[in-house]
């Protein structure tokens, strides 16, 4: 378990934050621009010293400026993925992998062979650094930090300088870094659907300060996340298991009820995480016939959040929450209220689930 | 009274001679220059400003003064020249590596500050890559520091290969001219110049010294250009 409480004062920003995140999965950083992601990141790499405040991993104190200890960033084995790549430009591909092979310290338990059959870096191995994609870079530099066998791996906004595209295709590798290491791994990100298909939990940030951390179930139904995200991006997220595809779609059981979501082709017993969008979602005060809509969950209104020109209606289906944007209209023709019987409907094409590993092998 | 073209025996001789001469001083400087241009670039000390002036001083005082105060600290009655014979057996008055070391000195603020440009253009953010990845100061500084430097350093090492050359004050002032010994080219041109029919002499000798001059800084561009393809810049 990774344990952060520092505060740090820089020219015209000071950064004070305390938060935990546990011992396996990818956590989240998420937060603007310049609210001070990076900053925490290196505190805990060790490349910034904080005033005050403590850092430990697992039984190891990184950081503790009331007892004097700071270790070295290079004997905290922490491995880190920079936005920028950092990759030795006076060594090939391969000698970059082998600079942290070589100076890997402790147990290996990523092997050369594997890192490189991991992230698809066999046919780059000879190149020179410059000859490299946006992308590739960004999988090589992955490839080095894991091969300093690190106890946790830092991923410092690694697709910012990426467009759409490339993004596209270097994140189902991060996703399977997530999947098949046992590494802890901390991702910072302003972006939230890459939190969303990544993280399983998510630590919030806004000018320096950590305002909301937790699952990313529950952060997703969180009041300060919603001025974070903007209105569209609002929406309650579910984690599910697939149950097997049906008259093309996925069907996903809930923890309670079921989805019906775009195909997308995984075996039954994956899990997978659906965010519905509030926007996408329907509210009716009565069970719902002849409709084309395919997922109805029954349950209760718990909340009806005024948001600015909108309302969101929050209903409880048994064990979640759902969030649905509505019209003051609606709320008020159709006597939107707590403790009200409702379903909220949502179109299966509307929905897509991202599929996880949820972490079953903790590290300390 | 050689009217050809080509070389005398004596004039080949002051090539050899500058050339081991030039190789000696680059020898001398690298790892002082080295050390120097870091420090200067990475360190933040007091005297820090003194130490800058120090190194470059050679660059504005006459040659000549360098070459005194040589004679005074490194002569056979001086400070450390009287030890250096004593202890060690080494004499450098008089003798070429006396002629390098006045080299070496006239031609040392050449070198730190090529060598500190291509120190100030490392992007640091690599070090700190490097540390991440487990490695200690004195490793960044093997593996990647000095390795992005060598651009720089190569440069450093030719240019004042080049100045080394052509040093004249310097030298004939701390170990005089004495031909087959000290006598390198810019001071057999001078030479040279005060033989009544020595004209041949010396224009073959300066057309020497610029076609030497000349190649250096083509192998150091030449050099350059290859070294920044391979990084891509």
């Amino acid at each position: 378990m990774l344990k952060v409480a520092v505060a740090k004062k820089l020219d015209a920003f000071s950064l004070d934050v305390a938060f935990e995140l546990p011992a396996a999965g990818m956590a989240a950083l998420f937060g603007p621009s310049g609210c001070g992601k990076t900053t925490t990141v290196n505190v805990i790499a060790g490349l910034v010293t904080p005033d005050a405040g403590l850092v430990t991993l697992g039984d190891t104190v990184l950081v503790d400026t009331r007892r004097g200890i700071d270790v070295a960033a290079e004997r905290r084995g922490i491995g880190y993925v920079f936005q920028d790549a950092r990759l030795f430009p006076h060594l090939s591909v391969a000698s970059n992998l082998r600079f942290a092979l070589r100076r890997a310290a402790g147990r290996h338990y990523v092997s050369l062979d594997e890192a490189v059959s991991l992230l698809d870096l066999g046919a780059l191995m000879a190149r020179r650094v410059h000859q490299l994609s946006g992308g590739e870079r960004q999988r090589v530099a992955m490839g080095r930090a894991l091969l300093s066998q690190p106890r946790l791996l830092l991923l410092d906004e690694p697709l910012a300088a990426l467009d759409r595209e490339r993004r596209e295709e270097v994140l189902p590798y991060l996703e399977s870094l997530r999947d098949r290491l046992a590494i802890p791994m901390v991702y910072v990100s302003h972006q939230f659907d890459e939190v969303l298909r990544l993280a399983t939990h998510i630590v919030l940030m806004r000018s320096g300060e950590v305002v909301a951390q937790g699952g990313i179930g529950a952060i997703s139904l969180d009041a300060s996340l919603r001025t974070l995200i903007g209105p569209d991006a609002v929406g309650a997220v579910l984690d599910g298991v697939v149950i097997g595809e049906e008259n093309g779609l996925t069907r996903v059981r809930l923890a309670a009820g079921e989805l019906k979501v775009r195909p997308l082709g995984v075996a039954p017993g994956t899990t997978l995480r659906v965010q519905l969008l509030a926007r996408d979602l329907i509210v009716s005060t009565q069970a719902p016939h002849h409709l084309s809509v395919r997922n109805s969950l029954a349950g209760v209104i718990v909340a009806v959040i005024d948001d600015a020109d909108s309302d969101l209606v929050a209903v409880d289906i048994g064990g979640a929450q759902v969030l649905a944007r509505v019209t003051k209209a609606a709320t008020r023709e159709l006597g939107l209220a707590p403790g009200l019987a409702a379903w909220a409907l949502v179109k299966s094409v509307s929905l897509r689930g991202h599929s996880f590993t949820l972490p079953a092998r903790p590290r300390g | 009274m050689n009217p050809s073209i080509w070389l005398s025996a004596g004039e080949r001789e002051a090539l050899l001679l500058s050339l081991s001469v030039a190789s000696r001083s680059v020898a001398f400087n690298l790892v002082p220059a080295i050390m120097a241009a870091w420090v200067l670039t990475r360190r933040r000390f007091i005297g820090r400003s003194l130490l800058d002036a120090a190194v470059h001083l050679p660059l504005v005082l006459p040659p000549v003064a360098v070459g005194y105060v040589l004679l005074l600290l490194f002569g056979t009655r001086g400070v450390i020249g009287s030890r250096l014979e004593r202890w060690f057996g080494i004499e450098l008055i008089f003798t070429r590596n006396g002629a390098a070391l006045a080299a070496a000195v006239m031609s040392f603020p050449l070198m730190v500050r090529t060598i500190r440009i291509s120190l100030e253009n490392i992007d640091r953010r690599l070090e700190e890559a490097a540390r991440t990845l487990g490695a200690g100061p004195i490793d960044r500084f093997a593996a990647v520091t000095l390795p992005l430097m060598l651009p720089g350093i190569l440069a450093g090492a030719i240019t004042s290969f080049s100045a080394a050359l052509g040093e004249f004050g310097a030298v004939i002032t701390f170990v005089s001219n004495i031909p087959g010994e000290t006598r390198t080219l810019p001071l057999a041109l001078y030479s040279a110049l005060q033989e009544p029919d020595g004209e041949m002499a010396a224009a073959r000798l300066a057309v020497l010294s610029v076609a030497l001059g000349l190649s250096g800084l083509l192998i150091s561009e030449w050099f350059a250009r290859r070294v920044r393809r391979m990084l891509g810049r």
